[in-house]
């Protein structure tokens, strides 16, 4: 074990940093200010290196525990700590973070400092969500979120950006308050006690547990986004600029999800049960329903926006089969559409910073112009559709097959998802990038330089790696996904 | 020695009352170029007031209430933590409005006085343990306020405000005396804690104690600007010049809050009676959550907006009295603490961004804040997100502790109301902070505030944040103030 604090540094190291680029940051130091948030950005990864590194999979519960005083009015702490689902979650944000910063580069030239302080704090208390062991302070976190991401869509985003910064706001604020007076009634049933543990340990009865689910379900069924409460994710995607919509789509909506798997499912496990009907449903309409909605779509951004929803519903199909598989698809799928996504939004961010359009009609032909970013682009397409090789496969292949196992119309309704999701993907592609060149904007673009050449390119790496070689992901996970279905499927009716 | 040692517990009032009246005198002799030194006298006095405050909780009584003037007049834990937090607040006050003052000509001695004599008014309202120093109080505080409002007196707005504060002030102080004299004749006692020994359940059944316990009510809602006794607020708060605004906006509140827990939970705390304050003051929290967040999103003047956000912030701190137990008193205190510091932001930002002329009053006035002075807008930002209540900002774990003693008392009805209208607020708060980050600025003139202020205000501002992230040593605060005079 390490003696140092690792995951307060994973928290505090991106926060602290971006005070710092947003002490030091004026119009005049751009450059300073983007090396200095690089540096936090990378050191805020390389500190959960170390995290994996010494990482036992096969322990059972949390590793990394940090508990420290902090609100003993309310018999909160600050109590952290990862499992495998965790860590993998907070590998993927550090991660991210390094991406954002570098793609950020040049494209921004309106308040840099701003932009990567922003960026850095949103990472760090990401972080923090994924880590808390206090429901206290996980809420703390989860809201805080809300702060950078509000300012990221309302000053660089687009024309729109005030409407849907607004809404996006508001929506997660609802959601997440009500889960927050779920909370105060969590907290006084297991005894004056905020710590997580202490919540699973206390057993409920069918009614209160039902409410309680339906207070989570509002927090983070708006997260993930479930269908019908999806509707600020377009919106929000399509006026937040490229940085934004990265970090939304590879980071933020698996608040959502996680919220599920650590929350709802391990407090609430008979309402879980009893409600596992309507939540598969709701998932199984936003595979089908949203991916014939993105078949639709005229802008690239939304159409990846909604292909999004369409991917985030198995990994809340997989949440609620209650088998292995469904659990462990589930979080992969989480992991994958991280990348995926994130890769999916940086293409077309590519694309929208050299002809400022984002309608599919503006492009045609780009490979004649661009064939590297082109062939990158392909990847992730391919990967979006599930191509078996890609991560896109992995997680969809395996919440079809624990679907299989509790029904077979459920996997065969979402199983419908490889055919939209080939459909929509790949006919954007086709119509973007191949076919006559459409117009001489299209003809005079310059291919991808080093930088996007870089960001790509990583992300790509990580793509194929997860989908040609899962084992370490999946070794990751296994135990804790063992654990949590144990705890699942163990009733917290109180003993008659 | 032995004559003057009972009134040890009056002495931050003494003290201030003899410094006003003296500076009252002295500032008949110092000319305009010179008024600074009224104002120096001014937060000396404070200070001074502040020093014998900390000296009688720290060597006089060690957590023991005491009282003098025969058990009128008490100084216990809570009256301790409030009063040095009332003389804090008008420092800061003081800080803040002082180059509005000058640029307006109000910077004169007659400000300084009023604004003593409503301190003094409010400290004697923190120590009253009888009904009729507490009125005493309550009229020293609002004959000053009305008098300050109309001190622009060349303004047709403040003199009609303060001609409708009067009016409507003067109705609210008769049915609270109506009020207490019907208290008197049913209980036969005007001291608070004899009164609470006198309730037995037969009184609790006497009509006249319940009668009178509605004007009491009413008297209260009036102060604390509680709907339906609410109509004053925002028409004070706009008319008044913004500097008075700050003061009758925020301080007072602390001594409304003291008035509730001396006059509600310590003298009418008998079980049955509690039930019966406990309904009036739902209806009215209720009520004041919704009118006042619903009213301020249609607002364009912010000191309109704050003014509704204040009728909003009373519901939530009535919540807290309702829950009834301890926890419920502690969270409202910690709610009316962290209120006084969120108000003394916002409208300390008024003042600082006014200049000659120009009274930063209108929401557009904020546009492009954050090109202007990136700071200022940074502290905006954490002034308006902690009254929306977004952790991690104190005023998250303000509405959080109210709502937990709600729920503790199994009321999650109400705590669920509480939550939808929070939500609503949050809307009209993000409204400025879009203003100040995502348009672009109309008034580009530079923003050269006076230093003291500008470190002021950077200093509340963050205390916002320091103990939104370390919350526990104000909760401890006001926990043991409250354990410590119940």
């Amino acid at each position: 074990m390490y003696a140092l604090p690792l995951l307060s540094l994973s928290i505090w190291i991106p926060i602290g940093f971006g005070l710092l680029v947003l002490a030091s940051g004026n119009e005049r130091n751009a450059g300073f200010v983007r090396i200095l948030a690089l540096v936090g950005a990378l050191l805020g990864f390389l500190v959960t290196l170390p995290i994996y590194d010494g990482f036992s999979v096969a322990t059972h519960g949390f590793q990394y525990v940090e508990e420290r005083e902090w609100i003993d009015t309310f018999n909160s702490s600050y109590h952290l700590g990862v499992d495998g689902i965790s860590l993998l979650l907070v590998l993927l944000n550090s991660f991210t973070t390094v991406i954002v910063v570098i793609a950020g580069w040049e494209v921004i030239q309106k308040r840099v400092s701003q932009y990567m302080a922003a960026f850095l704090i949103l990472s760090g208390l990401l972080n923090g969500v994924f880590c808390s062991l206090d429901g206290l302070l996980f809420y703390v976190f989860f809201e805080a979120t809300l702060i950078p991401m509000f300012i990221i869509i309302g000053v660089w985003g687009g024309p729109n950006r005030v409407y849907a910064s607004v809404k996006f706001f508001l929506y997660t604020l609802l959601g997440s308050l009500l889960s927050l007076v779920a909370l105060m009634y969590l907290y006084f049933a297991a005894g004056n006690s905020f710590s997580l543990q202490d919540i699973y340990d206390t057993p409920l009865a069918l009614g209160p547990q039902i409410f309680i689910f339906l207070a989570f379900f509002m927090a983070f069924a708006v997260k993930v986004p479930m269908w019908p409460v999806h509707t600020w994710l377009p919106d929000a995607h399509v006026e937040a600029p490229t940085g934004g919509s990265v970090v939304l789509a590879a980071i933020m909506l698996k608040l959502g999800g996680y919220g599920f798997l650590r929350l709802s499912l391990q407090i609430v496990p008979d309402a879980s049960h009893a409600l596992s009907g309507m939540m598969i449903f709701l998932s199984l309409v936003a595979v089908v329903y949203i991916g014939l909605v993105a078949l639709v779509q005229t802008d690239m951004k939304k159409l990846i926006a909604y292909s999004s929803i369409s991917h985030m519903g198995f990994v809340t199909l997989g949440l609620f089969l209650f088998n292995a598989q469904g659990l462990e698809g589930s979080v992969l799928q989480m992991i994958s559409h991280g990348f995926v996504s994130g890769a999916l939004f940086l293409c077309v961010g590519v694309l929208y910073d050299r002809m400022h359009s984002r309608q599919i009609a503006d492009y045609g032909g780009v490979v004649n112009s661009m064939p590297v970013f082109a062939t990158f682009f392909m990847l992730f397409a391919m990967a979006n559709a599930g191509l078996p090789g890609t991560s896109g496969f992995v997680g969809e292949f395996i919440v079809i097959m624990g679907a299989m196992q509790a029904n077979f119309w459920y996997a065969f309704a979402a199983a419908t998802s490889l055919i939209f999701g080939a459909a929509y993907t790949l006919w954007m592609y086709k119509r973007v990038v191949f076919g006559a060149v459409a117009n001489e904007h299209v003809a005079q673009l310059k291919d991808i330089n080093l930088r996007e050449f870089l960001i790509l390119g990583l992300l790509a790496v990580a793509v194929l790696l997860m989908g040609l070689w899962p084992n370490p992901f999946a070794e990751l996970i296994h135990t804790s996904v063992t654990d949590l279905l144990a705890h699942v499927m163990h009733s917290k009716l109180p003993m008659p | 020695m032995q004559y003057i040692q009972p009134l040890w517990p009056a002495f931050p009032e003494i003290f201030l009352l003899a410094m006003t009246c003296v500076i009252l005198v002295a500032d008949l002799f110092i000319s305009d170029e010179n008024r600074g030194t009224t104002y120096f006298l001014t937060q000396l006095a404070l200070a001074g007031s502040a020093f014998l405050t900390w000296f009688i909780s720290h060597h006089l009584n060690a957590g023991d209430p005491i009282r003098t003037f025969g058990g009128m007049f008490v100084s216990d834990m809570m009256s301790n933590v409030l009063k040095m937090t009332t003389y804090l607040g008008v420092m800061a006050v003081l800080v803040y409005s002082r180059s509005y003052l000058m640029a307006r000509h109000m910077f004169r001695g007659e400000f300084f006085a009023l604004a003593l004599f409503a301190t003094l008014g409010m400290l004697i309202m923190i120590s009253a343990n009888h009904l009729l120093i507490l009125y005493l109080g309550l009229e020293l505080l609002s004959l000053s306020l009305y008098a300050m409002v109309a001190l622009q007196r060349d303004s047709a707005k403040a003199t009609e405000a303060a001609m409708k504060y009067f009016i409507l002030g003067a109705l609210a102080s008769g049915m609270l005396l109506y009020g207490m004299s019907m208290i008197y004749g049913a209980t036969g006692s005007l001291e608070l804690t004899r009164m609470a020994s006198l309730i037995d359940d037969n009184a609790a059944k006497n009509v006249g104690l319940i009668l009178g316990l509605v004007f009491v009510v009413a008297g209260i809602g009036f102060k604390l600007g509680a709907v339906p006794f609410h109509m004053w607020i925002p028409d004070v708060y706009e008319g008044s010049p913004t500097a008075v605004t700050l003061f009758l906006g925020s301080i007072p509140k602390l001594a409304a809050f003291a008035f509730m827990i001396r006059l509600l939970v310590q003298g009418l705390g008998n079980t049955d009676i509690q039930m019966h304050w406990q309904q009036m003051l739902v209806v009215m929290s209720v009520l004041s959550l919704a009118i006042g967040n619903i009213a301020a999103i249609a607002q364009t003047n912010l000191k309109r907006m704050l003014a509704y956000s204040t009728i909003s912030h009373m519901g939530f701190l009535l919540l807290g009295i309702i829950s009834g137990g301890v926890n419920g008193y502690v969270s409202s205190m910690f709610y009316a603490i962290v209120y006084v510091l969120m108000n003394l932001g916002a409208f300390g930002m008024m003042l600082l961004l006014s200049r000659d002329g120009f009274e930063a009053e209108h929401i557009d006035d904020y546009k492009g804040l954050n090109q202007r002075s990136p700071w200022y807008a940074f502290l905006m930002l954490i002034i308006m997100l902690s009254m929306a209540g977004v952790p991690p900002l104190v005023g998250f774990y303000s509405k959080f502790s109210v709502l937990q003693s709600i729920v503790e008392n199994g009321n999650i009805g109400l705590a669920v109301i509480a939550v939808i209208f929070s939500l609503i607020g949050a809307f009209y708060y993000l409204r400025i902070v879009k203003v100040m980050y995502f348009d672009e600025p109309v008034d580009t003139s530079v923003i050269a505030p006076r230093n003291d202020a500008k470190w002021l205000l950077t200093i509340n501002a963050l205390a916002l944040l320091f103990f939104g992230l370390m919350p526990q040593s104000l909760m401890v605060l006001c926990a043991n103030s409250i354990l410590g005079s119940l």
